[in-house]
């Protein structure tokens, strides 16, 4: 097994993306909207595809500003579905999030259908496919050209996360609170989703609107098994989110030689990974399956 | 300006009506708190007690009304108020620290963006002392019990120094020391000159804790002093015609000797 240039740049945009993936992923996680994440990134869709009619281009400010009018109207009509509907917020979710993709498939089939955006790189992403699309920078230095979209769209999110980081935080934990402070809860929640939504499309390329979810979900997942303080908790994520796309990328090149079978997707393996992780830290963590049997957790005291 | 409102109220309502799915929770309400009480709302379960400290707060959607803290709109007001919200309200499981919820009250003077600083700290250490369980400060929520959750919210209530208090239920589900640390903080804000609103379900407790007192059942029933307020006639009204309640309703008018 020999490791290339075109392996080393696979994973660069494979951490990078997990990496983006996971900041607005805790905030899902943490808001009991993990779900979301799901929705928004395949109702982007539909964003994507007028973006793309509209500009001809495929990478452009207008495909995440049309991503990021998808993700807010997706929060949007699940919203109002569930509110003057009266079906539950799950349903009503479902009803908006299936709608709008399959919109942006049938866009995609008719209006693009001759262009380099097809469906099923739509569904799992070409992450193999992210070295034959280089750009040169710093005069002589060679690098994936998503590795810059999504590597802005990281430290986008770092910095929204950064800027925002009390108000996400009391907009989570307690929006009556946060509202009676003056803190617009909603406003937030807004913020969060076109997060989600820019972070969704930035990762589209790569590793398409499936395997997306499991980047937003599972590596804040994993760190919730293993800690309860909030830095603590993102700062593990990101290390478990970019730990996930290494091996993820280490074992799609090992499998195949080690037993014989043919090529495997990276972006595949790496999400199969984050499921690998959650597994082992549910089972062997300070609060995993193996332990808890034994000594029970001890109860709070009274004063 | 409502002459039946005068400003020197600290909370004035005015034809407030709230309804979901087009139920009325809340019928035409007109309500005066005077300065300085330390009020109770009581009444059954349904009959809009929090719906009113929420829509008093623009929590939820009014149908109509108006609502002035000292006499102007609740939002030119809003660093005049704390809410203390249900406790079930919150995710217990939320990944911050005693200190870090308390904390939380003093973002609305921090103002947006700006980081905790050392004296935001201070004061959340403080607050906390005073309701008893500065010694939890760095325990993560989900590891408190009940009571000390409880506390948590009134120590957050406490640093943002508010002159009035919206309190849903804080002695709901405690035990009988910090139902007791409680009361004994609220008579000690209430004592400083701050209002105090709490929903409360005990009426066996009404007449020692609360010195004023709204009756509630979709309509105000009855809203003064606690002594005038506190009838059998009024509570008859109130609870209607829930009669395993109304024993209730005598065994805490007997406590009182009325």
């Amino acid at each position: 097994m020999t490791w290339t240039t075109t392996d080393f740049h696979i994973t660069t945009v494979g951490v990078l993306c997990a990496m983006a993936c996971a900041l607005p992923g805790t905030f899902l996680l943490l808001r009991r909207m993990s779900m979301m994440g799901d929705a928004i990134s395949h109702a982007v869709l539909p964003g994507l595809a007028v973006a793309f009619l509209i500009s001809g281009a495929r990478t452009s400010w207008w495909m995440f500003f049309g991503a990021a009018v998808a993700g807010v109207m997706t929060a949007l009509f699940t919203q109002w579905i569930s509110k003057f509907g009266k079906v539950d917020r799950g349903a009503s979710m479902g009803i908006v999030f299936t709608t709008l993709f399959a919109v942006g498939l049938i866009l995609i089939e008719q209006g693009a259908g001759n262009v380099d955006l097809d469906a099923r790189c739509v569904l799992y992403g070409a992450l193999e496919l992210v070295p034959l699309n280089m750009v040169t920078v710093f005069e002589n230095y060679e690098m994936p050209r998503a590795a810059i979209v999504i590597g802005s769209t990281l430290l986008f999110n770092l910095a929204v996360i950064g800027f925002f980081y009390k108000e996400f935080t009391i907009a989570s934990f307690d929006s009556g609170l946060a509202e009676t402070q003056g803190f617009h809860p909603r406003l937030m929640h807004y913020i969060l989703m076109t997060m989600v939504a820019v972070t969704t499309v930035a990762a589209f390329e790569a590793v398409g609107s499936i395997i997306v979810i499991a980047m937003l979900i599972v590596p804040p997942a994993t760190a919730f098994l293993l800690t309860r303080r909030l830095p603590i908790l993102i700062l593990l994520s990101l290390i478990i989110a970019a730990g996930s796309a290494i091996l993820g990328h280490l074992t799609t090149k090992a499998i195949p030689v080690i037993f014989g079978l043919p090529e495997t997707t990276s972006s595949g393996m790496m999400a199969t990974m984050t499921g690998i992780i959650f597994l082992l830290v549910w089972l062997l963590g300070p609060q995993g399956l193996i332990r808890r049997n034994g000594t029970e957790l001890e109860e709070p005291e009274e004063i | 300006m409502r002459p039946e409102h005068p400003p020197e109220y600290p909370l004035a309502v005015h034809d407030l009506t709230v309804a979901y799915h087009r139920k009325p929770v809340l019928w035409d309400l007109d309500l005066n708190v005077p300065e300085g009480k330390l009020a109770g709302i009581v009444g059954p379960n349904g009959a809009g007690k929090s719906t009113l400290l929420k829509a008093c707060l623009d929590l939820i959607p009014k149908t109509s009304g108006e609502v002035l803290i000292y006499g102007k709109p609740y939002e030119e007001q809003r660093d005049l108020i704390a809410y203390v919200p249900q406790r079930e309200s919150v995710d217990w499981d939320f990944p911050v620290s005693a200190l870090d919820v308390v904390t939380m009250g003093t973002y609305r003077k921090l103002g947006w963006f700006k980081r905790v600083g050392r004296q935001q700290k201070q004061q959340a250490h403080e607050a906390l002392e005073q309701v008893g369980i500065g010694h939890l400060a760095d325990r993560q929520i989900s590891q408190l019990s009940g009571g000390q959750q409880q506390r948590v919210f009134l120590a957050r209530a406490l640093v943002q120094d508010a002159e009035i208090y919206f309190m849903d239920e804080p002695f709901a589900a405690v035990d009988a020391a910090t139902e007791q640390a409680i009361i004994e903080l609220l008579q000690n804000l209430n004592a400083r000159g701050k209002t105090v609103l709490c929903v409360h379900h005990d009426l066996a407790t009404v007449s020692r804790y609360f010195d004023h007192l709204i009756l509630l059942n979709m309509r105000i029933v009855a809203s003064g002093p606690t002594p005038e307020t506190f009838t059998r006639e009024n509570l008859q009204k109130t609870y209607g015609g829930k009669l395993n309640l109304l024993d209730d309703v005598a065994e805490a008018l007997k406590n009182v000797g009325r």
